[in-house]
């Protein structure tokens, strides 16, 4: 049943108007030495179903997130475009910011200005603003189909695997260990200890290895 | 170590591998191989009784062959778990007509011979990965004659040479004469920092390990006349320069400059020549002994734990962290960590630091015993599934279960669906939405890349564990490419269907780029190898229609591989600078006549 409700909820969302703000983030100078970050906020302004859009300076700094947490609230905005770096890096902050901000975390969608444009068309200027202005409206073209999605809560093994028996296997199993989890260590060799183990004393103590 | 050994939380299993994964984060059931000890560990007392009757005499290999030990033996006096094993190649055999006679020695009958190797499950939530590092071989770098000079010594012989517990007891000789030294000479960087030969990177410890070794060597033997060889040193950790400076202090002589060539006297010491860089003048030194510093590489078990487990590797053959500055004990892989040397070469501190980081993201993950899942997972549409069996078929994770037979539609289990998408792009009648990366968000964000000039731009699609980060790399490194490159993530390669390439060269796309993980490192088990299948199917369908196959490309672009991106970008231009606007206009016709053919005879198909 719930798989229908989702669906379901993709078409309710599809007819109703999204409400969409974009932010366009400096990242200090890293993108906007680059990219002219107003123009590309002023551009993705015109596109449709963008209620806001902003230039902002750090969008993943404490001010910066307010920031847009009170745009979701004062202009009830639904979708959230932030062109600022990689989705590897900053989506899991942003994800948080929109749950923050009551919004199902799915309902963001991020642009990579820094490390797929600014950083790799440092002499372009004009054809990375031009860049940039593509890569917000793909995702603004995208954010409008998003919809929201549970998450949801398995049982987990309590258990750690440690592959490795030298220093780093050792001390990452005592740790487990000591904290309450069970652990199985496998190390190939027949006696644990590693590299380490066939040094003498070692730095920076100069005392005995094993 | 013993503490290991006695903590009645951990399971230690030595003498043995991981060779097989099941499940996803949380719950993995990880298969181990354990390979017989012929000795009952839990028995043996490490008496030694066995030992003396042993009659096989072979090189020991903890102490790098610098003494011997018998068939059955334990591996260093402080060994853990503490018992004996006997490696079966060198032994004689149990049969008492041949030998046996450690049998017969062990009064707590220990040693068994029918022992076999095991295979044992083990469910487990997390995983940290401490493969460790093998030493750097230097039998290549020809002008230090390690394999022509017996006193030209590796870094780790001295290390057992001056080990107490090492089969001199400490006591530094020469293994030519047995002597002592009066003279040693330290050559720093084997191994590391070249262009030529070895490693490009810098190995991290060799330069304390040798101003360690100087100490030792000082302490002992105060008159000892000791050289340094090197580049930098590289004395950046904490207490670090104070041992340097005491090293100095002390009088070992640090030359900067790397040996060119090094002979052998006739009393077996050593003729090191030498462009000393500060003075620039050619130096000879005159040692008896010469200690290679090794470089560290990563440990052999490494490719092979990769493709079990589905991670990545640096260009350097290093574990890629999921991010090197934020995340840098975490594979991309959730539930996966790293410690110590297996994701780069670190001295004994670092270790530990990163492995109690380890542990703490471990226990982060797994402490109030529930894991979240990401809800992008795929799921099918009844009403439109036609049991076909296809989405079933290409599931990497045995996620779908349908009854072809019986015609009941596909059921997805979310537990255990990845989120590949390969499902989606595969299923003929359009009846698997892939959240998050459903049909139409990505068609959208096709149709508004190519909405304006659509010729001079080139359409990407990129994988987010190995093509998007790979991207990504070329981002942190600062490399170069052509700005027309407008890159679409999808989670695999394996999610780009083939109506998002259709759509892309019908609104105008001069050329298309499918990007992902090599073959065998797919994140998603082997999910590419249906984009393989899939790019070959389409570039049939093109040939057939007069669309040159060119236009659409196939790389396998790892995270590590940022300047191939780049290079792969390149050459996606020069391709795109071939395709003239009537060539796209030509596609454009064709791609509608289809469309409408196919219109027609969907409708055909429907009235009959």
């Amino acid at each position: 049943m719930m798989e229908t409700n989702v669906l379901v909820k993709e078409y309710v969302n599809m007819k109703e108007e999204p409400r969409i703000g974009v932010y366009v983030c400096h990242c200090g100078l890293n993108i906007a030495q680059t990219v002219d970050c107003e123009k590309v906020a002023e551009l993705a302004s015109y596109l449709d179903h963008v209620v806001v859009s902003k230039n902002i300076i750090y969008a993943c700094s404490e001010p910066g997130q307010q920031e847009i947490k009170d745009d979701i609230f004062e202009h009830g905005l639904d979708r959230v475009v932030v062109a600022s770096c990689s989705p590897r890096l900053h989506e899991p902050t942003f994800r948080q910011m929109l749950k923050e901000a009551d919004l199902n975390p799915y309902l963001l969608e991020m642009a990579n200005l820094r490390e797929q444009c600014s950083w790799v068309h440092i002499k372009e200027k004009d054809a990375a603003t031009e860049k940039a202005t593509d890569l917000v409206k793909m995702a603004v073209s995208r954010a409008r189909l998003l919809y929201p999605l549970q998450e949801e809560k398995l049982p987990l093994t309590k258990r750690a695997l440690v592959i490795g028996g030298g220093i780093a296997g050792i001390q990452a199993a005592l740790d487990l260990g000591d904290s309450g989890f069970d652990v199985v260590l496998v190390e190939k060799r027949p006696s644990i200890g590693g590299t380490m183990a066939q040094l003498d004393k070692t730095f920076p103590t100069m005392d005995c290895s094993i | 170590m013993t503490d290991v050994g006695r903590h009645p939380r951990i399971k230690l299993y030595t003498m043995s591998e991981l060779v097989d994964i099941k499940g996803y984060v949380g719950n993995f059931d990880v298969k181990i191989l354990k390979k017989a000890r012929y000795v009952d560990e839990t028995e043996c007392t490490s008496c030694g009784d066995c030992v003396d009757v042993c009659p096989v005499v072979r090189p020991d290999k903890f102490n790098l062959g610098l003494s011997s030990r018998k068939a059955i033996f334990v591996p260093f006096p402080q060994a853990v778990p503490s018992a004996y094993v006997i490696n079966v190649n060198e032994c004689l055999g149990h049969n008492p007509v041949v030998c046996a006679k450690c049998i017969e020695a062990c009064d707590k009958d220990c040693i068994n011979f029918h022992m076999s190797d095991e295979e044992i499950v083990e469910s487990v939530g997390s995983i940290v990965v401490a493969t460790g590092l093998e030493v750097y071989d230097p039998t290549e770098l020809d002008e230090y004659a390690y394999t022509r000079f017996e006193n030209v010594l590796t870094s780790l012989e001295f290390e057992r040479l001056i080990n107490a517990g090492g089969p001199t007891q400490g006591e530094l000789i020469r293994p030519t004469d047995r002597k002592r030294p009066k003279s040693v000479g330290f050559v720093q960087c084997v191994g590391s920092r070249s262009a030529r030969k070895g490693a490009s990177y810098c190995s991290n410890i060799c330069c304390m390990n040798t101003v360690k070794g100087t100490l030792m060597l000082k302490e002992h033997y105060p008159d000892m006349d000791i050289k340094v060889f090197y580049i930098d040193i590289r004395a950046s950790g904490k207490g670090f320069e104070d041992l340097y400076r005491r090293s100095q202090r002390l009088g070992v002589h640090y030359l900067r400059g790397l040996p060119g060539t090094v002979e052998e006297m006739p009393d077996r010491s050593l003729r090191v020549a030498v462009e000393n860089t500060v003075t620039s003048k050619l130096e000879i030194h005159e040692l008896d002994m010469l200690v290679l510093a090794l470089g560290i590489k990563p440990a052999p078990s490494t490719q092979r734990l990769q493709e079990i487990l589905g991670l990545q590797l640096t260009s350097d053959g290093f574990f890629l962290e999921a991010h090197p500055k934020l995340q840098p004990v975490d594979a991309a892989t959730r539930g996966i960590f790293y410690a110590g040397c297996a994701e780069g070469p670190k001295d004994i501190k670092e270790s530990v630091t990163q492995a109690s980081a380890a542990a703490a993201r471990a226990i982060r993950l797994m402490h109030d015993g529930t894991i979240t899942t990401e809800p992008i997972t795929s799921q099918v549409i009844p009403g439109k599934c036609k049991s076909c069996g296809k989405c079933a078929e290409v599931c990497p994770y045995n996620a779908i279960t349908v009854d072809v037979k019986k015609k009941t539609p596909a059921t997805v289990s979310t537990a255990a669906c990845a989120g590949c998408g390969t499902c989606a792009a595969e299923c003929p009648f359009d009846a698997i939405i892939m959240n998050h990366f459903t049909d139409t968000q990505i068609i959208n964000q096709v149709d508004a890349l190519l909405e304006d000039r659509p010729k001079e731009k080139i359409l990407v699609f990129a994988c987010n564990w190995c093509s998007y980060a790979g991207a990504d790399f070329a981002g942190v490194s600062r490399i170069q490419y052509p700005p027309n490159v407008r890159l679409i993530r999808t989670m695999c390669s394996g999610r780009v269907d083939e109506k998002f390439i259709w759509d892309g060269f019908e609104k105008g796309a001069p050329v298309i780029l499918v990007s992902g993980c090599h073959i065998g490192d797919c994140h998603y088990i082997d999910a590419n190898q249906w984009t393989d299948k899939r790019i070959k199917k389409v570039h049939k369908k093109m040939e057939k229609l007069g669309i040159r196959t060119e236009r659409l490309q196939l790389e396998w672009i790892s995270a590590a591989e940022g300047v191939r991106f780049a290079q792969v970008m390149q050459r996606m231009e020069t391709l795109r600078q071939d395709v003239t606007t009537e060539e796209i206009a030509e596609t454009i016709q064709i791609l509608k006549e289809r469309k409408q053919e196919k219109g027609r005879s969907k409708k055909r198909d429907d009235i009959l």
